[in-house]
């Protein structure tokens, strides 16, 4: 990948989340991850700037897409990549997170790649590595490389994000998609709004900056970007909402409610999909849908969020 | 014991009375476990040269802590704390009675286990400590605790410490009963359906950080029952820790009926907020969850009208390896004994509430809703007395607490109020 023309213009350690993050901070990330788009399109996509670091995947839950799209991207840039999912470790025996961490660390690698089912789990163990760590997904706090992913895949199909209306629609209580397309797409200027029933809206969000609507085909008029989320299994049968069929009714995404969005709307879904539960078919495998250009752009992301931590680790 | 402790007064210090809120010049002699003399008039010149005198150089005379929520690990948590431990935190705090909390291992709910804590003090404690039972067997909110048996084998109160009773029914039986006895029912209000899952104050903060909220309503609910429950029955009932202006409008409406209510809330909830949990900070998860700075004031000023009663410490020791975790999955809980006077003090020093009404929440009104003889700066009162320094400033270091667990919230804070001497019935327990 061609150097880029700043190499200190992302001035951070670990990538903990999108808050906390500036604007150029983000702009910066996602114009390497267009040439990393480019990269990855070329016969020979291997590249030497994590030549000799070593890039440890730490799952604590098991996620099989971003595990892999993390480690073709390290792999690309020529990192040594190791997977550890809890299943093969110690961690199912009682041993602490921290005790990993320190573990891990003596390890030494360049960068730790963190997904854990806790909020601040991921920023916890960023306090007792050496090395740079990329949240991977903690709990129902941040996501930050999907919502790259999210801003890049836009960028590329709308050419801007500034002023861009866009629906997230869904889980957002328990989604820290959300959480982090919040954070970033309002500081890229769109008018992000959240559309759900309210026993899957956080308390406050309204305070996030957002416009909320419970009714779908409200929440959806003139959406330039409708982005759905996972409902999990769990939650559907009673607990938040009453039935899969009364959700789909009211909440899952068809082409009657989506006629009601821009003409060209932009139908997103970070995956895995329910295909039935918050979105048909018809509309997941329709001319708008970008969910298979997501799943490219998400390798591109972390390249570009992987080499712009190498640029700030030692001996570079 | 008495007998064999030799008299000490107290000279040129300034006396403050939470019973009365007067600040005076003076000293104090302690003999026999009692207060000798107190006032103005005991000066260096008054008191008999073999006695000992301690010049306290101006700094505040007044009545040592009595703390009603503590948990001193014995018996079944000794790793956490022991009353040696406790009471030595006690001691360097100020704190000269400590009421423990009945969830044990096994729980408090058998007049042998008072009976064991009662020996174990007398042996181990440098300051008073009485324990607390639970108000029912085992905790399990099902059967009444054998109040009666209990309350003589010396239990000051009854709460099954951290634990609500669903059961409306056997709240409403259990108040009924502690009457009969004159009995204190103390109970900690949490909807636990309301609450589940929960880890901090429900709210936009919560909502950032990813994490499940409380909500205010999962206290004031089991509050509004309790207070109905209180109106049917008139047992004498204390809100072991509220922490919602929700709960302050229902102590009021109760107070203001007549009901025979009390109610506590912790020094933490008083001088923290939400916003310190900051980057998952899991020395400030507890349990009520810290509440927003708008909360935080209003209970203080709560405590400065008097419609809080008691200010406790919660202290609560964990290890570390339960605090060392992701927020979610970390332990409730903080130690406080050791710091609440002085973290205390910060609301006096911000204007927030006198000096004396602060020492009233601390000393005297939990001595008088135990019925304890304590908090009191008179003749014939219980010679357990505290000198200390409301300005001197200091950095909290939790390798120098004393507790066996260092999760203290004020880890590293900057902190004004030394304590420089604790007598309990007039022996020196700390100097």
């Amino acid at each position: 990948m061609p150097q880029h023309k700043n190499p200190a213009s992302f001035p951070h350690r670990h990538l903990l989340g999108i808050e906390g993050l500036s604007r150029p901070d983000i702009e910066v990330l996602l114009d390497m991850a267009e040439e990393a788009v480019d990269v990855s399109r070329q016969v020979e996509k291997k590249r030497a700037t994590l030549r000799g670091r070593t890039q440890i995947n730490l799952f604590f839950e098991s996620s099989t897409r971003t595990q892999s799209s993390f480690e073709l991207a390290g792999k690309r840039l020529g990192a040594d990549v190791m997977n550890m999912s809890v299943a093969n470790s110690s961690v199912k025996k009682g041993e602490t997170l921290i005790d990993t961490a320190i573990t891990l660390n003596a390890m030494r690698p360049d960068v730790i790649v963190v997904r854990h089912s806790q909020a601040g789990a991921v920023h916890l163990l960023a306090r007792k590595v050496d090395c740079a760590v990329v949240n991977a997904g903690d709990g129902a706090h941040e996501h930050p490389t999907q919502a790259l992913l999210d801003a890049l895949t836009i960028r590329r199909n709308k050419g801007r994000i500034e002023g861009l209306n866009v629906a997230i629609c869904g889980d957002i209580l328990h989604s820290r998609v959300a959480r982090s397309n919040i954070i970033l797409l309002s500081a890229l200027g769109a008018r992000v709004r959240v559309v759900a029933p309210s026993t899957l809206l956080p308390t406050g969000i309204e305070r996030m900056g957002v416009d909320v609507f419970r009714d779908m085909k409200m929440g959806l008029k003139g959406a330039d970007v409708v982005m759905m989320l996972r409902l999990q299994r769990e939650r559907m049968n009673g607990g938040f909402v009453p039935s899969v069929r009364e959700y789909f009714r009211y909440f899952g995404l068809d082409a009657e409610k989506l006629a009601l969005a821009d003409p060209k709307a932009l139908v997103m879904h970070p995956g895995p999909m329910n295909r039935g539960v918050e979105i048909d078919s018809s509309v997941a495998d329709g001319p708008q849908s970008l969910i298979r250009e997501q799943v490219e752009m998400g390798v591109a992301v972390r390249m570009a969020v992987l080499e712009a931590l190498a640029r700030n680790m030692p001996n570079m | 014991m008495p007998d064999t402790i030799p008299p000490i007064a107290l000279v040129n210090g300034l006396l403050v009375d939470p019973a009365t809120g007067a600040q005076t010049r003076g000293g104090v002699i302690a003999q026999d476990g009692v207060i000798k003399a107190v006032g103005a008039a005991v000066t260096r010149a008054d008191v008999p040269v073999d006695m000992r005198i301690v010049d306290c150089k101006g700094d505040v005379v007044a009545p040592g802590l009595v703390d009603m929520l503590a948990f001193v690990g014995e018996p079944g948590a000794e790793s956490r704390e022991t009353i040696a431990s406790a009471s030595a935190a006690a001691a360097a705090g100020g704190v000269t009675t400590i009421v423990t909390r009945a969830d044990t291992n096994p729980p408090v709910d058998d007049p042998a286990v008072v009976d064991f804590l009662r020996r174990r003090a007398r042996d181990t404690g440098a300051v008073r400590v009485l324990p607390s039972a639970t108000l029912t067997r085992g905790r399990e909110g099902k059967e009444i605790s054998e109040i009666g048996l209990l309350m003589e084998a010396g239990a000051v109160c009854f709460s099954d410490a951290g634990r609500t009773l669903r059961n409306a029914q056997t709240m409403r039986r259990a108040l009924t009963y502690a009457r009969d006895f004159g009995a204190l029912v103390c109970h900690f209000c949490e909807d636990r359906d309301l609450a589940a899952h929960g880890v901090m104050n429900e709210g936009e903060f919560a909502s950032r950080l990813g994490l499940t909220g409380v909500p205010a309503e999962a206290e004031s609910i089991a509050l509004e029952r309790d207070m109905r429950l209180v109106a049917l029955t008139g047992g004498r009932y204390h809100a072991t820790l509220i922490s919602t202006e929700q709960s302050l409008e229902i102590i009021a409406r109760a107070k203001a009926a007549g009901l025979p209510v009390t109610c506590a809330t912790s020094i933490n909830h008083l001088t923290l907020n939400e916003n310190d949990i900051g980057d998952y900070r899991t020395f400030l998860k507890v349990r009520p969850p810290l509440r927003r700075e708008e909360t935080r004031r209003a209970l203080a000023h709560a405590v400065a009208d008097g419609l809080i009663d008691v200010i406790v410490s919660d202290h609560d020791p964990q290890d570390v390896e339960t605090k060392r975790l992701p927020f979610g999955e970390a332990e409730f809980g903080a130690v406080g004994l050791e710091t609440m006077l002085s973290a205390g003090l910060r609301l006096v020093h911000s204007g927030d509430l006198k000096l004396a009404q602060l020492l009233r929440a601390m000393s005297l009104r939990p001595a008088e809703i135990l019925g304890l003889p304590q908090g009191r700066l008179e003749v014939g009162a219980p010679a357990d007395l505290i000198r200390f320094d409301p300005h001197e400033p200091y950095i909290v270091d939790p390798e120098k607490l004393h507790s066996r667990c260092k999760n203290t919230p004020f880890d590293e804070a900057r902190m004004q109020g030394v304590v420089k001497l604790t007598l309990v019935a007039g022996a020196v327990a700390r100097e």
